[in-house]
């Protein structure tokens, strides 16, 4: 099983991140749970959220991920707010949206074993034309685990985007192919 | 009224009341000590006796006085106490 | 064997989903986290047609309740929901459709009362509501509370019950947690719910009174043919069940088991901790000691008969508890205490409070509560008196 975590901002996308990721696993077959770390929702404050993903048994636990497999932060700035990084198993797997170059990050966050890096912000600005990078992140999620397929999120984003489908898919598809893990 | 001697297996599911009318064959007429006199010489056939019992029990006759259902009637006063003209006097039962 | 459709759906979203395919006439319910996606849902269905209902917006519980008494005594099938404070406001009207018995189904996403504030999840709404007559059942996960929903329809409309039933959900555990589950297909679902019919209902043609005034002399009456009804409602829930079972190829009992045929000590659990529980009872296992889990699925009626045969050969039973009866520890182990006084001298039971206002119980907790109830016994062998342990509190 694979437990991954999402810090963000209230209001930056990282539960919806975590649904359209627990329907694409679950839409391939696999069992999978997504579970917002629970809570009044305020816009900007930092928001966890859960998603566990399980090929062949169905998913028991229900508590959130103390130690995950992969984080995923949507914002930089939140790796100065609490301590997520520390959280993350020793062989673990950090997703980062950052302008920074993907080896200033890594040796900021040298404490991770293995790192994902993009600029999920300049995509998102420039495809969706606003600054939200959920569905860019995911594309930086893929890269970095094969946790399920690009194809997959297709379903998932049209029936939850409708018209602007397309462009969510678009971007984490670019995110995909710029995102640079080492 | 009646029920006193109904058992739990005898109650209808949420103990529904099946009878209608239960409510209008029930003699609240029974619980009067006073009942309402009228002298209809003085009456202006104003209507507010009618208005103002709260049980509902006053009619209006074909000459258009009012009585009371002696039936229902409970035996406020309340239409003697707001008669403009003092028509309706509370008289004491007297026993049977 | 289950038919259906694999599916990711959140649990208030699969409750929602069995209500449109039970088809309720008349839906009544003011939003409350975290019942709140489940009546926005319901909202949504009602506004884009997808379910022909009537959706009445109240100004509260307490109001939401009473429309749906008064709608399912006109003969509508009726749903509401509600949580925590809410559930508290609904209180006073909620004895009303148990005693005129009138089948309202209702929905709780079980949550903390007040104070402090807490939106989040445990079961002291659930046990304020313990004597209002209604059937009362827990889910585990979201395929549960889908189950649960469509057996809570068939079961309160059937003519031998006529009581209202109300299914729980952890608030946010299950409420706001996607998940795989099995969608039946919505013709099976459609033919498991009878068309509902209720001998007496609101009808100009046949008049009757409901709701009387009770005096002494038949109070006690009423009460006496609603007790023994509400007790023999049992059969038809498990009646219920096993035709469920037949149908869909899920099976419920009112107290579910798991890997109890050998165990000497049982966790106690109801609601969504179960699946967190059956791994801690995994890895007991593979220490040596032999634990099994019980979980209460049918709170009301208390299913006596089928709790004391699960618990014949246990010498343990560790109860968690996630609400306090204040004065009294915790409510779900005072009542399977009462449920074997004189049944059971040689068995020790030792009674946790913990998961109160959202707070996780990992799998190490519940490893944490075994472990210390056999340090309990230890104490209640050398003859001490043993208090109800609140876990995981910071001192």
């Amino acid at each position: 099983m694979i437990g991954i975590c999402i810090y963000g901002r209230g209001g930056q996308g990282g539960v919806t991140l975590a649904e359209l990721v627990a329907h694409a696993a679950i839409a391939e077959g696999k069992h999978a749970q997504s579970m917002p770390s629970f809570g009044p929702e305020r816009r900007g404050a930092p928001v966890l959220a859960f998603l566990r993903v399980n090929e062949r048994e169905r998913i028991k636990i229900r508590a959130e991920i103390a130690e995950p497999d992969v984080l995923v932060v949507l914002d930089p700035g939140l790796l100065h707010v609490g301590d997520v990084v520390s959280r993350l198993k020793k062989d673990g797997t950090a997703v980062v949206n950052t302008k920074r170059a993907h080896d200033e990050m890594k040796s900021k966050l040298d404490v991770v074993s293995k790192l994902a890096t993009v600029d999920a912000m300049r995509i998102a600005n420039k495809v969706l034309g606003l600054p939200i990078v959920n569905t860019t992140m995911i594309g930086a999620l893929i890269k970095a685990t094969g946790i399920v397929k690009l194809e997959s999120l297709e379903e998932p984003m049209e029936e939850r985007f409708g018209k602007v489908a397309m462009k969510n898919i678009e971007t984490m598809r670019k995110a995909y192919d710029e995102t640079v893990v080492s | 009224m009646g029920g006193e001697k109904l058992g739990w297996k005898d109650l209808e599911i949420g103990a529904v009341v099946t009878e209608p009318g239960s409510a209008s064959a029930y003699k609240t007429g029974d619980w009067r000590s006073e009942r309402p006199v009228r002298e209809n010489e003085k009456c202006i056939k104003c209507g507010i006796c009618y208005i103002y019992c709260p049980e509902a029990c006053i009619h209006e006759d074909e000459e258009g006085y009012f009585e009371s259902d002696l039936y229902y009637c409970k035996g406020c006063g309340i239409c003697a106490h707001e008669c403009p003209r003092d028509v309706i006097k509370m008289v004491e039962e007297v026993e049977e | 064997m289950t038919k259906g459709k694999i599916v990711g759906l959140e649990g208030s979203f699969a409750v929602a989903e069995a209500v449109r395919m039970a088809n309720a006439d008349v839906i009544s319910a003011y939003p409350i986290t975290p019942q709140t996606h489940i009546v926005e849902r319901l909202a949504e269905m009602v506004a884009d047609g997808e379910l022909d209902a009537e959706f009445i917006c109240v100004e509260s519980e307490h109001s939401a309740m009473s429309a749906c008494v008064g709608a399912s005594a006109a003969g509508a099938r009726v749903f509401t929901c509600s949580a925590g404070q809410g559930l508290e406001l609904m209180h006073e009207v909620l004895y009303i459709p148990s005693s005129m018995r009138l089948p309202v189904v209702a929905v709780v996403a079980n949550r903390a009362l007040s104070a402090p504030l807490s939106v989040w999840c445990d079961h002291s709404d659930a046990m304020a509501i313990r004597d209002i007559g209604w059937i009362q059942m827990f889910a585990e996960n979201n395929q549960q509370a889908f189950d649960l929903t469509v057996c809570a329809y068939r079961v309160a409309e059937d003519k031998e019950v006529l009581f209202p039933a109300m299914v729980h959900l952890d608030g946010f555990y299950l409420s706001h947690v996607i998940e795989d589950m099995v969608m039946p297909d919505e013709e099976e679902v459609v033919g498991f719910i009878p068309e509902y019919e209720h001998p007496f209902v609101l009808d100009p043609d046949r008049p009757v009174s409901m709701g009387c005034y009770g005096p002494p002399f038949i109070y006690s009456e009423t009460k006496k043919a609603q007790e023994v009804a509400f007790e023999n409602t049992k059969s038809k829930i498990l009646e219920t069940w096993k035709e469920f079972g037949d149908v869909f190829g899920r099976h419920y009992s009112p107290v579910e088991k798991y890997r109890m045929e050998d165990a000497r000590i049982a966790l106690l659990t109801m609601g969504s901790s179960g699946e967190t529980a059956m791994l801690a009872v995994e890895e007991l296992r593979e220490e040596g000691k032999d634990v099994g889990l019980i979980s209460l699925r049918l709170w009301r009626p208390f299913p006596f008969k089928e709790f004391r045969d699960a618990v014949k050969d246990v010498e343990l039973l560790v109860v968690l508890d996630r609400a306090i009866s204040s004065g009294m520890g915790g409510p779900v182990c005072s009542e399977v205490k009462s449920a074997l006084y004189d049944k059971r001298k040689d068995l020790n039971i030792v009674g946790f409070i913990g998961g109160l206002g959202g707070r996780d119980i990992p799998v190490k907790g519940f490893k944490y509560m075994v472990n210390r109830a056999l340090e309990k016994v230890k104490a209640i062998e050398r003859g001490e008196e043993i208090e109800t342990e609140m876990i995981g509190i910071r001192e």
